[in-house]
């Protein structure tokens, strides 16, 4: 139990750091890798929630599948820099302006977040979690598979038209 | 003791982390990156509060979250590759022929 807190720090000092990388870099390759990067952090908090279904769908779905196609996208490209260098498109400006709305946007969602008394409570104290939260991949299936079985099944028609979208848009000649 | 408030304020750094690439960034993979930080941003605040209330519908929700991802960055990679075919830049500001 002791070892929470400085784990969460660790992770989160990560995955932040990542991010902030991701968006500061000019090489598309490099803010991919940073993203992964900042997706294992992300798994790691997941099993510090006890949520290890989530932390393995985050690193194989997630590091190993979406992230893996934007490699590709990258390369295949064949563009590793923002075209005309760094930062010219956008003007000093609309550059300070956007990076400032950020911080006000992450001051404020913080703040809301953090006043709220009732949320400081550690999460989930003992004894509040069901006795199923043990086997959480079961419990998970067992939730998924009868009251999510309509929004499971629709899912598998998203991917589907996701295919065939992906396909027809990407083709030279339609 | 890591309390609810500190996965919340993570996610909203993280969250506000992708917003801002959105804004500044002139490149559509990366805007596509940052969109990723958002969603993962949001999976994050789920899975803390289905931990809070001890219900395994937030991890559920994250699952669908992934799927939807995994459709958009198929079909928004696609889109990027169409585009880039026909201009030769990734740079969002290339595509105005909408603009009014």
């Amino acid at each position: 139990m002791g070892f929470d807190l400085p784990l969460f720090y660790l992770f989160a000092a990560v995955a932040v750091a990542a991010s902030l990388l991701v968006i500061g870099q000019r090489s598309p390759i490099y803010s991919v890798m940073l993203l992964i990067a900042s997706f294992v952090a992300l798994a790691g908090l997941y099993v510090l929630l006890d949520a290890p279904f989530v932390a393995v769908i985050q690193i194989i779905i997630y590091a190993g599948a979406i992230l893996v196609l934007f490699l590709f996208v990258v390369m295949l490209l064949n563009a590793p820099k923002e075209s005309g260098g760094p930062w010219q498109r956008l003007a000093a400006g609309p550059r300070r302006l956007g990076a400032a709305l950020g911080a006000v946007f992450a001051v404020e969602l913080v703040w809301a977040l953090w006043r709220v008394a009732a949320l400081r409570e550690p999460v989930a104290p003992a004894g509040m979690l069901p006795a199923e939260a043990i086997e959480p991949v079961r419990s998970i299936g067992q939730v998924l598979y009868t009251d999510y079985a309509f929004a499971f099944e629709v899912t598998s028609l998203l991917i589907l038209v996701a295919m065939v979208g992906a396909v027809v848009l990407a083709k030279r000649h339609v | 003791m890591v309390s609810l408030n500190h996965y919340l304020a993570l996610s909203a750094i993280l969250f506000a982390i992708g917003t801002t690439g959105v804004f500044l960034r002139r490149n559509m993979i990366t805007v596509l990156l940052s969109i990723e930080i958002m969603l993962n941003a949001a999976n994050l605040m789920l899975v803390a509060f289905g931990r809070h209330f001890g219900a395994v519908d937030g991890q559920i929700i994250v699952f669908f979250v992934v799927t939807v991802a995994a459709a958009e960055a198929a079909v928004g990679l696609a889109i990027v590759i169409a585009l880039f075919r026909l201009r030769e830049s990734l740079d969002p500001d290339a595509f105005t022929s909408l603009k009014w």
